[in-house]
Parts: structure tokens; C-alpha cells; sequence
């Protein structure tokens, strides 16, 4: 990921901010430029609950070389508590306490680094409470 | 009044055992656990470092100060384990809770007491009327050399204050240090494990900084410590604190709710300050609450608390520290653990 693309994604990836239509009140995580179901073009950047449940999840057991030493890890679609649904690890989860509807949190951990001289990658997870 | 209005701590899950890392090189765990009054310690997730923690404990802290992030001065964070050698660990901190742009930022460094650094700065701030609030945080990722005796100790964990003058939980009635160059435990740049003086860390060092600062923190105060209901000291293992402690005349009963070092190792910068999050768990309103800390190098700051009736309204807001200690933990063994602090070395 290049600097830049990480340094726009801060505000959604340490502070879970989002966009809330002012027409349609519907939310967009990340924000968006225009309500794909209203049309409208002003948002309210609003804060997502850092609880909520998970919905679906998958082991993986071969990961991609950046990620390779995490074997296994999980990767889950996450219920937020005001019903934003994203997509992230399960970090500290013992994959025998793993169902769906296990409750969540979010925390903020590294997820990834540019080698051992580039920038590191923070953003959410969530784990197990 | 000035004091913390809000505080939170955060400690990995994972856990090493003494016995783990002494059957891994050949030593009597018995005799580490004995001589250390240590029986485990955190270790941080691959995916955690001291500002993965910091933030959380933070996030912990601002819960229970119940503030607008945007009205935090200052954001200061204590570590020998920044992650960047060049880029402040403080400005990750700050946009993560939400406090940048108007804050004024940086990144302390003393050894074990760049956390209590951090928080003395903090307290001035806001004392001189400066700002509103300000935040200070303790967080190390600590290592130890493999097979050295600091790899049964050295640990992570971080705790945060916010420092004000309304709604104060615990007002800083006095403060004072005392430090001189004692090259007891040092790491040369770019050296991955820091080196010692063995025995030279004890009487010259830890034993003569922390006597020295609380000797003339009580005469400055003009209290004894029979007036304190919790002392709390640097903990580098279990026994120093409570030696120390004893030299000025602490009972090991003033000591036992902050003494974390036994069940968690010694979280560096964390270390007093975690100590103080678990003794603000419990104290009650008008408690007086001695604090001394070290850092090698070395020096020592102290603090006196007073706690305040606010207390009672937020401890409950936010996890207690030694529910995070004894909750859900998970032990590693020395492989994984191994893996876990970048200890093997891989071809790339």
C-alpha cells in the first residue's frame, strides 16, 4: 500500500469514521462522495460502535506471502452495534471459540508493514470479549 | 486542583510462564521465580506494539474522563519500544482517539520512567493553565535477551492518564525527582537487546534513586508513610519494590494492590503507572497514594496522590486493572512465543 492511499484511509481505518446521508440517514463505511440510494450529496461523519457480533468468518491456512506468518488466521464480517457491517481479522480468538454471533469488539492493532524499513500499517480488528 | 480525571490500562492476553523460558536454556525455574518473585509475564500479540496499546488504553482513560478528545492539549507517550526510530509514536495516538490537529505531541524516553516522564510534563501543563487536559501514557513492548535474566521479566502493557483540574478523580499534591548518570542498563543504537550492569542495577541504581526521591518527596510533604493507604515503586521483579519500600518505610500490605510485576513481569514505562490504574481501582475517597518510579540511566519521579470523591463516579467505567490480569489469558510456549517477539531469525 503507498503512503499516500494509507495516509487518505486514516480517518476510517483508526477511527471507524463514516459518512451518514443527511437525506437518507443511511451510513457508508468508508464514506462516500454520493448516497447510492438517494442520490444525496451531503454526509455527517459520524464515529461507528466498537461492539457488535460476528456474522460469518473463514480460516485461512495459506495466506498471501505479507500475511504467511499469521497462519492460521481468521478473517470475519463483523455486525457493528448501529448495523454497519466490514469485513476484518479476528485477532486473539482460539479458533475452538469461534460461531457465528460470538461477540466482538474492535481494537487497534498493526495489520500490516511495508518490509522491515517501510511504514506500518495500522487499521481495526476485532477480537473476542 | 490538579490531578488525572480519567485513567485506563491495557495488557496483552498472552502469558509466558518462568518455568516455559527456563526449560528452554537449562535453569531452575524454581530458583528465577524464587530469586525474581516473578511466576509469568504478558507478551503482546504479533499484531500489538506500544502504540497498538497505548490507544487502547487511552481509549480506556477517555472513557472514564468522559471528555471531547479535541480538548486534549497535549498527548505524550513514554517507551524504550517506539515503534519508528524516526516518527513520533504520539501522532498515531492522537489521530487515532481523534485529538489532532490543535495538540501539541511528542515522544519521551528515559528507560523504565519515560511513562512517569510523560505524566509529570502533562501535570505541569495543565498546572500553569496552559490547557485543559492533557495525556499521558506508559506503554512498552520490552525485550530481553534470550537466555538473560531480563527475558523472565520483560513484558508489555501500557496505561494512560489524562491530567485536568475539574472533575479531578486524583489531585498531585506533590511531585519531585531526583536523577544522575548511573549507566546501569543501556541499549546502543541499532543493538535489538539492551545490556546491563547485573548487580550494579540494584544498590547504586534502583535502591539509591527510589530512596533518595522519597525520602525528600515525604519531607517536602511533611508526611510519614503511615499516612498512605497504597505505596506504589518501579517494579524491574517482585522483590525490589518491596525491598525498597521497607527501606522507607512502606508495609508490604501499602504495596500488594499495585505490586502487579509477579503475574505480569515488568511492563517498563508501564510499570508504576499500571501499578497506580489497579490501586485507583480500589482507593477511596481521601486515600493518600505514594508513587515512585525508575528509570534506568537513571532516575526516579514521585507523585502524591490524594484521591477525591469523583473516584467512586468513574472507576466503573472502563475494565480494572487486576480483572484484566486475572481474566481470560493465554500461555505461550517458548516456540510461539519465541515467534511472537521476532526472536527467529528467517531468511528474507
Amino acid at each position: 500500500m503507498s503512503v499516500s492511499k494509507y495516509w487518505r484511509e486514516i480517518p476510517h481505518r483508526y477511527r471507524l469514521e463514516a459518512g451518514k446521508c443527511k437525506q437518507c440517514g443511511k451510513i457508508y463505511f468508508p464514506g462516500r462522495l454520493i448516497c447510492p440510494e438517494c442520490g444525496g450529496r451531503e454526509f455527517d461523519t459520524i464515529q461507528l460502535k466498537r461492539e457488535g457480533k460476528l456474522l460469518t468468518y473463514t480460516i485461512i491456512h495459506v495466506g498471501p506471502s505479507r500475511f504467511a506468518d499469521q497462519v492460521p488466521y481468521v478473517v470475519g464480517i463483523v455486525e457493528l452495534q448501529d448495523g454497519v457491517r466490514l469485513l476484518c481479522q479476528v485477532a486473539d480468538c482460539d479458533l475452538d471459540r469461534l460461531q457465528i454471533g460470538l461477540p466482538v469488539k474492535i481494537e487497534f492493532r498493526r495489520i500490516s508493514e511495508e518490509g522491515e524499513a517501510g511504514i506500518i500499517h495500522y487499521g481495526y480488528k476485532c477480537v473476542p470479549v | 486542583m490538579v490531578g488525572i480525571v480519567g485513567y485506563g490500562a491495557y495488557i496483552p492476553k498472552y502469558r509466558i510462564k518462568v518455568e516455559s523460558i527456563a526449560a528452554q536454556w537449562g535453569a531452575n525455574a524454581e530458583s528465577y521465580k524464587k530469586g525474581l518473585m516473578v511466576e509469568e509475564k504478558s507478551v503482546p500479540a504479533p499484531d500489538q506494539d506500544t502504540i497498538t496499546m497505548a490507544v487502547e488504553a487511552t481509549r480506556r482513560a477517555l472513557q472514564r474522563a468522559e471528555i471531547d478528545p479535541r480538548k486534549i492539549g497535549a498527548v505524550y507517550v513514554g517507551s524504550e519500544s517506539h515503534p519508528y526510530a524516526v516518527k513520533p509514536s504520539g501522532t498515531t495516538l492522537a489521530e487515532a482517539i481523534g485529538a489532532t490537529p490543535d495538540i501539541h505531541c511528542a515522544d519521551y524516553e528515559f528507560a523504565c520512567k519515560a511513562g512517569t516522564e510523560a505524566m509529570f510534563v502533562a501535570l505541569q501543563l495543565v498546572k500553569a493553565g496552559e490547557m485543559d487536559y492533557a495525556l499521558a501514557v506508559g506503554a512498552d513492548t520490552s525485550q530481553g535477551a534470550p537466555g538473560d535474566a531480563l527475558e523472565y521479566t520483560a513484558s508489555a502493557g501500557a496505561a494512560a492518564f489524562i491530567m485536568g483540574k475539574t472533575d479531578v478523580i486524583a489531585v498531585c499534591e506533590h511531585t519531585y525527582s531526583y536523577m544522575t548518570d548511573t549507566p546501569d542498563f543501556w541499549r546502543r543504537e541499532h543493538q535489538f537487546y539492551p545490556q546491563h550492569g547485573g548487580r550494579f542495577t540494584g544498590e547504586p541504581a534502583y535502591f539509591k534513586h527510589i530512596n533518595n526521591c522519597g525520602k525528600t518527596l515525604l519531607e517536602k510533604a511533611g508526611l510519614t508513610p503511615q499516612d498512605f493507604a497504597f505505596a506504589v515503586f518501579h517494579q524491574p521483579n517482585g522483590k525490589f519494590p518491596l525491598r525498597v519500600g521497607k527501606m522507607l518505610g512502606f508495609s508490604k500490605e501499602q504495596l500488594a494492590q499495585g505490586l502487579l510485576c509477579p503475574k505480569i513481569g515488568n511492563t517498563y514505562s508501564g510499570s508504576s503507572p499500571l501499578g497506580l490504574t489497579a490501586i485507583l481501582d480500589v482507593a477511596k475517597p481521601g486515600d493518600l497514594v505514594f508513587m515512585v518510579s525508575y528509570g534506568s540511566g537513571a532516575g526516579s519521579d514521585g507523585f502524591i496522590w490524594r484521591i477525591t470523591d469523583q473516584i467512586d463516579k468513574v472507576r466503573d467505567k472502563a475494565p480494572k486493572t487486576w480483572d484484566i490480569i486475572q481474566g481470560d489469558k493465554v500461555y505461550l510456549d517458548y516456540g510461539l512465543y519465541a515467534k511472537f517477539r521476532h526472536k527467529i531469525l528467517k531468511n528474507v
